[in-house]
């Protein structure tokens, strides 16, 4: 018997290409994550580090190939996708604002006879601020909190991957550092993350490897402390 | 006295009605972005189920199956029919439901005929249930009264009491979240469509025999339909609830009300002989709904609870 020692991609992108309308937005992305791996996608605006996300989620229609715990999900619908184990926090976080928090934690549930490892209790424990309102509408909380309870609404359908879209944005540097530390909380129960970020010191903070995009393609691939030492990737790709 | 006290019994009965059938539209609106003029067809389509079915069993059987048929017929609609044509946008969608409505009209005159079907009230609630003023009441209304409250409680619990009704609404606001969430959106909105075409069935199954079984009921009842999901506001369940009790009210007691417009306007010197004077605002009763609508538009186009303008 083989006994193979090479540890299968949780994700592996090979090729992918996007558009919107006549636009050329993905030009051909390779992109791995290997299981339990924090990966950190960086790159100024306009690059395609949304589109990449949002094509992996069937948001945009992706050309080329998306495995994802070894199976195509290109093309696949999303429903489908989430309950192979991947779960996406969009950029515009989505909560369901009439909902209260704690209804928005229960949808995050996929399935009600097979719950997953977190309870919506873990989660009002876990974030005071959440437990606080936990039953008044989701559409009254702060801009960091609506972050907070996307995330724990992703987490409660208990993902293997989740890609996060600009989690940061629009948040005070206080509440960055919080999104900063629930994130790599997550990371280390075990769980897969892409990050989508602008912030360097969140990114690096986080991430065991950095990927930076430029024109719709990966042009770096490398660990933070690799990273660290190539000024001339950050001049080109990075500083405005 | 007497006349007010049946007019608001009716009016209520009649608004009950008309928020069956809204209450599916004004969902389905939710979900589409468009109206669904083939709505009233599925209420057509309810009254002559039961008729058909109520000749080999009885009315009971009828009540619980056509409705069950009805949605059976709009999922097949909404999945091999709209959910194509929806790819093609809004206008694509409208015309289809249009020429929907043409074709089970159609199809209703090839198979029951052109003329209006013989679906009487069971003998079993034809009796007068109590007398008022002197007058009897028909327990059958009472019967649509019990029907519509418990479609309307059992709605109400259904959508903002269980799970499957918090992800139907979050479906129908964010449809591409919650299908990353896991749940199976298509099939939700199939499942929607088919629930709204079964309530449609159910006003049809307990209205056909109250009002007339003929291939225009559909159309006649159709506009009004409209005219309710518009009042209260697109997408708004509280809001098509207000709106059905607020015309049916204001119809029936219309239709109740002698006097002419001489009676009212006398005063002005219009005199009760003459072509303007003698109309009575029982006559004026039609009009009443579109009046509604029309004002409404021009004031308050989101509607009475909606948020999103026509």
């Amino acid at each position: 018997m083989n006994m193979a020692t090479t540890i299968e991609p949780m994700l592996a992108i090979k090729d992918l290409h996007a558009y919107y309308g006549k636009s050329h937005v993905l030009n051909g992305v390779n992109m791995e994550i290997m299981p339990g791996e924090v990966i950190a996608l960086l790159g100024r605006n306009g690059v395609g580090r949304s589109t990449t996300a949002k094509a992996i989620m069937g948001e945009v229609a992706p050309v080329g190939s998306i495995r994802f715990k070894g199976q195509e999900i290109s093309g696949m619908p999303n429903h489908k996708i989430a309950r192979l184990g991947l779960g996406y926090v969009p950029e515009s976080r989505d909560i369901f604002p009439a909902m209260t928090v704690r209804q928005n934690l229960l949808l995050g549930i996929k399935d009600m006879r097979r719950p997953g490892k977190w309870t919506i209790q873990q989660m009002l424990d876990m974030f005071p601020n959440l437990a606080r309102r936990a039953d008044n509408p989701a559409g009254v909380l702060s801009g960091g909190e609506k972050q907070m309870l996307t995330m724990c609404r992703t987490l409660m359908g208990d993902p293997d991957l989740i890609i996060i879209d600009e989690p940061t944005e629009g948040l005070a540097p206080l509440i960055v550092q919080q999104v900063g530390d629930m994130i790599a909380e997550i990371a280390k129960a075990g769980v897969s993350i892409l990050l989508v970020e602008q912030k360097l010191s969140i990114a690096l903070r986080i991430a065991d490897r950095v990927y930076v995009m430029g024109h719709g393609e990966i042009v770096y691939g490398g660990t933070p402390e690799d990273f660290a030492t190539r000024d001339d990737i950050r001049k080109e790709w990075l500083e405005v | 006295m007497e006349t007010v006290v049946f007019a608001l019994l009716n009016g209520v009965i009649y608004g009950l009605l008309l928020f069956m059938l809204s209450s599916g539209l004004t969902l389905i609106f939710s979900m589409m972005g468009v109206l669904n003029f083939a709505h009233a067809s599925f209420y057509m389509l309810g009254a002559y189920f039961a008729y058909t079915l109520m000749e080999g069993s009885n009315f009971w059987i009828a009540l619980f199956i056509a409705p069950v048929l009805v949605g059976l017929a709009g999922m097949v609609v909404e999945r091999y029919g709209l959910r194509k044509v929806h790819a093609r946008g809004h206008v694509a969608e409208l015309l289809f439901t249009f020429g929907l409505a043409y074709l089970i009209d159609e199809v209703v005159k090839i198979f029951w005929g052109r003329t209006a079907v013989n679906y009487k009230v069971p003998e079993l609630l034809d009796f007068p249930l109590f007398t008022l003023y002197g007058a009897q009441y028909p327990a059958y209304r009472i019967f649509i009264l019990l029907v519509a409250i418990l479609m309307l409680v059992a709605l109400w619990y259904l959508l903002r009491r269980t799970r499957a009704g918090l992800i139907i609404q979050a479906a129908l606001t964010h449809p591409h979240m919650v299908g990353h969430l896991g749940h199976n959106v298509p099939m939700i909105f199939m499942m929607v469509f088919g629930a709204g075409c079964a309530l449609a069935g159910l006003a049809g199954v307990i209205g056909g025999n109250y009002f007339i079984t003929d291939p225009a009921m559909a159309v006649q009842m159709g506009p009004i339909v409209f005219v309710v999901v518009v009042v209260g506001g697109l997408g708004s369940l509280e809001g098509a609830f207000i709106a059905a009790m607020l015309i049916g009210l204001l119809q029936t007691s219309a239709v109740s009300i002698n006097a002419s417009l001489a009676d009212i306007f006398g005063f002005l010197g219009l005199a009760g002989t003459s072509e303007v004077g003698g109309i009575t605002i029982a006559s004026m009763a039609p009009m009443l709904p579109f009046l509604l609508l029309v004002l409404v538009l021009m004031v308050r186009p989101t509607g009475l609870m909606g948020d999103r303008e026509v």
